[in-house]
């Protein structure tokens, strides 16, 4: 349900790009080929969580913990692509001030970004919890959260990455 | 899970439960992971702010009966707002803007749902709380900081959020435009935000909680109807909350950031803003997606406490148990599809506005059979006239009358008369505002004895009930005909036009009822807060006669609810009057010469 809700939000947020597309003043642009690679990373990170998944519930706990931090430092890179990517467009002179097809281009990333963050935290956590010697909880309902939640924006994001190519 | 764990605990131990919870003052007060005490936080908190935004109705009305007269009190009261005791206009569209939203959204969502949500769902589905008592917690405490939030900007030197209740932009989205537009806009949005966290945490979880912690054999058709009302008002604010969420960012963004999404082609004091691009009806769009489903959280919580209390004192099932669920059902699907009926005006495609015409018109046939299904619930009942009971028919009266003319409005072309005038004020005010009121009301009546062990005073609840009853009615009848006649809304003084200078009278004799009516909140506040310490004990776990689990608890049930196991459930809530038993409570097995009626 709450991934329900977060649909809502960026189909709000989507649609509205797209009601104004259609009025005066829309201004078109290519997306850097950084936000390709951050692409990659991400989906990369989605393979290296679902595997992580796997061994936990085998109990490997040490490649889980690798699997994990390798997520994390993907989704790491995702943002720094992400960065880099904003840096090629404000050079070209695309801001978020600017016409508000780059307003809304901004915002979209933007609030997709907050989301890996908040993702980057979670998974942070976990990666401590896995290092807890004394007890060693094989609860796997948070696992399953992290993992659905992170696929959610990953699949988020290439709706968004599509979206922002063929629309426009 | 935790709740799991803490489950299985309660049900090992049950005969020593309360004694396992070293509860200090705080912890049970305060941050509190009972949902019963949640529930008490969300109706207390919701009450302050009912007699704040009741305030301020009183005070703009002062303005509009009174709009040639000076009251040295203003002054005392509201400082330079009110220089010379004479409301300023700035000051009276802050009222107003404040009014609206605190009651819409603060009052009516988190104080409604947020109560009874919290209070029956695991009561009634025979659960020892919320899916997750943690989130619920989080949830409270989100829209108490929400609410600090928007306190706050009731003090701050340029005044709070002055832009209407639906923060139209251009207007909410320049600092410039009014003093109001400046950091009491920006706190109003801020504030929104948290509670919008708010009522996505509350809805997961009892969304969660109706789906996963039902007890053994309450299946979904044995559901309470309160339960159902509930649940689909929690999926109405999960799906829709979110979509004003990314309209309040969008205008955060374009009013401290520079973006241009709502606005274009705008001049100031004869300067031109460099914004273009935008478009503000994109926000009413917006807006809207949000604001009709709100309508509809608002309103269904009141529905299903009604049905309840209905079928409870008319000693009789609920007719029609399953059209009831599926009239809930219909009108939860049509709040998505409704809500430019609200632009008609903006110069919408009136073909688009007709279709719109024609959903919003549909609304009427689930409204119909839910109308319908209460009066023959009551029809050749044995009624008891219970405080409750009176709220409840009361609702069914209100709901009838303000439906009525949500009909005229639904109408584009009739709407493009009466569209922001005072027709809308009266009808959107007794169909949402006043109704669930009542709704609540009755809930409050209904449920006081479970809540706090206590009854309210039945002398006092029966003047509240008539003079708020007469009184709803003698405010917003007359509404009607200034708003055929042109009357618009939000304006602060009328008497510079001869047309509607034959209503001053009319604003006078309004503003006065007002003031009794709100005299008569007081009284329930008052009978609420004496009844909680010093009311008549509860001697009974089930003063109503009532079938749901709640009443199988103790009379104060501790955190956990039951002291021994859940209670079975083996038939639904509604068997009164059947075999000739008076009723029959849901954890009574079916007996072997019962009939198969109902």
């Amino acid at each position: 349900m709450g991934i329900g809700s977060l649909m809502m939000m960026f189909a709000g947020l989507t649609s509205a790009y797209i009601v104004k597309r259609n009025q005066a003043n829309w201004l078109t642009f290519d997306l850097p080929s950084f936000f390709w690679y951050s692409t990659a990373a991400i989906l990369l990170s989605s393979i290296t969580l679902f595997a992580a998944e796997k061994m936990f519930k085998q109990r490997q706990i040490i490649k889980y913990r690798t699997l994990i931090i390798t997520t994390l430092l993907l989704g790491v890179l995702f943002i720094f692509f992400q960065i880099l990517g904003f840096k090629v467009l404000s050079e070209n002179d695309i801001k978020l001030t600017g016409n508000v097809s780059y307003s809304f281009l901004y915002v979209i990333v933007i609030m997709h970004l907050a989301h890996v963050v908040g993702g980057l935290i979670a998974l942070m956590g976990l990666f401590a919890k896995s290092f807890s010697t004394k007890i060693m909880s094989y609860n796997i309902v948070p696992v399953e959260l992290m993992s659905t939640y992170w696929h959610f924006v990953d699949v988020l994001w290439i709706y968004l990455l599509v979206f922002l190519i063929m629309i426009r | 899970m935790s709740s799991e764990a803490t489950l299985q605990h309660a049900d090992v131990h049950d005969a020593h439960h309360e004694h396992h919870h070293h509860e200090t003052f705080i912890s049970k007060y305060v941050f509190s992971q009972d949902h019963k005490m949640i529930a008490k936080q969300f109706l207390v908190t919701g009450i302050i702010w009912a007699i704040i935004g009741g305030l301020f109705s009183v005070i703009f009305r002062f303005q509009l009966g009174y709009p040639e007269s000076t009251f040295p009190w203003l002054e005392d009261l509201l400082g330079h707002w009110a220089a010379g005791g004479k409301l300023k206009p700035e000051f009276y569209y802050a009222l107003v803007t404040m009014h609206g939203t605190i009651l819409v959204f603060f009052v009516l969502t988190a104080g409604l749902s947020g109560t009874f949500a919290n209070f029956l769902i695991p009561l009634q589905v025979g659960a020892r709380d919320m899916a997750s008592p943690f989130l619920n917690m989080l949830s409270y405490w989100f829209f108490f900081l929400s609410s600090i939030i928007m306190f706050t900007s009731l003090f701050v030197q340029t005044g709070p959020a002055s832009g209407g209740w639906t923060i139209y932009p251009p207007l909410s989205a320049l600092g410039d435009a009014s003093s109001g537009a400046k950091i009491g806009m920006d706190l109003w949005l801020v504030s929104m935000a948290m509670f919008i966290v708010s009522a996505l945490l509350g809805g997961l979880n009892y969304i969660t909680t109706i789906l996963n912690m039902r007890t053994k054999g309450m299946s979904m058709t044995r559901l309470p109807l309160t339960i159902w009302s509930l649940f689909f008002t929690a999926v109405l604010g999960v799906l829709s909350f979110p979509v004003l969420l990314s309209g309040a960012i969008l205008l955060l963004f374009d009013r401290n950031l520079g973006t241009s999404f709502f606005l274009s082609d705008i001049v100031i004091a004869g300067k031109i803003l460099p914004n273009e691009g935008g478009s503000a009806i994109l926000f009413q769009h917006l807006f809207w997606f949000l604001g009709h489903p709100e309508v509809y959280i608002i309103l269904l919580p009141a529905m299903g406490m009604s049905s309840e209390i209905i079928s409870v004192n008319s000693r009789k099932p609920i007719f029609g148990y399953m059209a009831m669920v599926g009239s809930v059902f219909a009108i939860a699907i049509l709040a998505f599809l409704v809500w430019a009926h609200h632009m008609f005006i903006t110069g919408l495609n009136p073909f688009l506005g007709s279709a719109f015409v024609l959903l919003t018109l549909l609304i009427a046939v689930p409204s119909a059979i839910k109308v319908f299904n209460w009066i023959t619930t009551l029809w050749r009942a044995n009624i008891r006239f219970t405080p409750a009971m009176l709220f409840a028919i009361g609702f069914v009266s209100l709901f009838i009358s303000g439906g009525l003319t949500g009909i005229f409005l639904g109408n584009s072309a009739l709407d493009l008369h009466l569209h922001d005038t005072y027709f809308v004020v009266a009808h959107f005010h007794i169909v949402m505002g006043v109704a669930s009121f009542f709704g609540m009301f009755a809930g409050v009546y209904h449920w006081f004895p479970k809540m706090f062990g206590r009854y309210l005073n039945d002398t006092m609840a029966f003047i509240h009930f008539w003079i708020t009853i007469i009184g709803a009615y003698l405010i917003f009848w007359p509404m009607h005909y200034e708003g055929l006649a042109g009357m618009p809304r939000r304006y602060y003084d009328f008497s510079g036009w001869s047309s509607f200078n034959m209503f001053s009278g009319l604003n006078e004799f309004i503003s006065l009822i007002a003031m009794i009516v709100f005299a008569a909140q007081l009284l329930f506040v008052f009978n609420f807060f004496y009844s909680m310490f010093k009311g008549r004990k509860v001697a009974d776990t089930n003063p109503w006669g009532s079938n749901t689990l709640e009443w199988t608890t103790p009379i104060n049930p501790g955190h956990g609810n039951w002291p021994g196991e859940i209670p079975e459930v083996y038939r639904g809530a509604y068997d009164y009057a059947k075999d000739g038993k008076e009723f029959i409570p849901q954890n009574v097995p079916i007996g072997d010469d019962e009939s198969k009626a109902h």
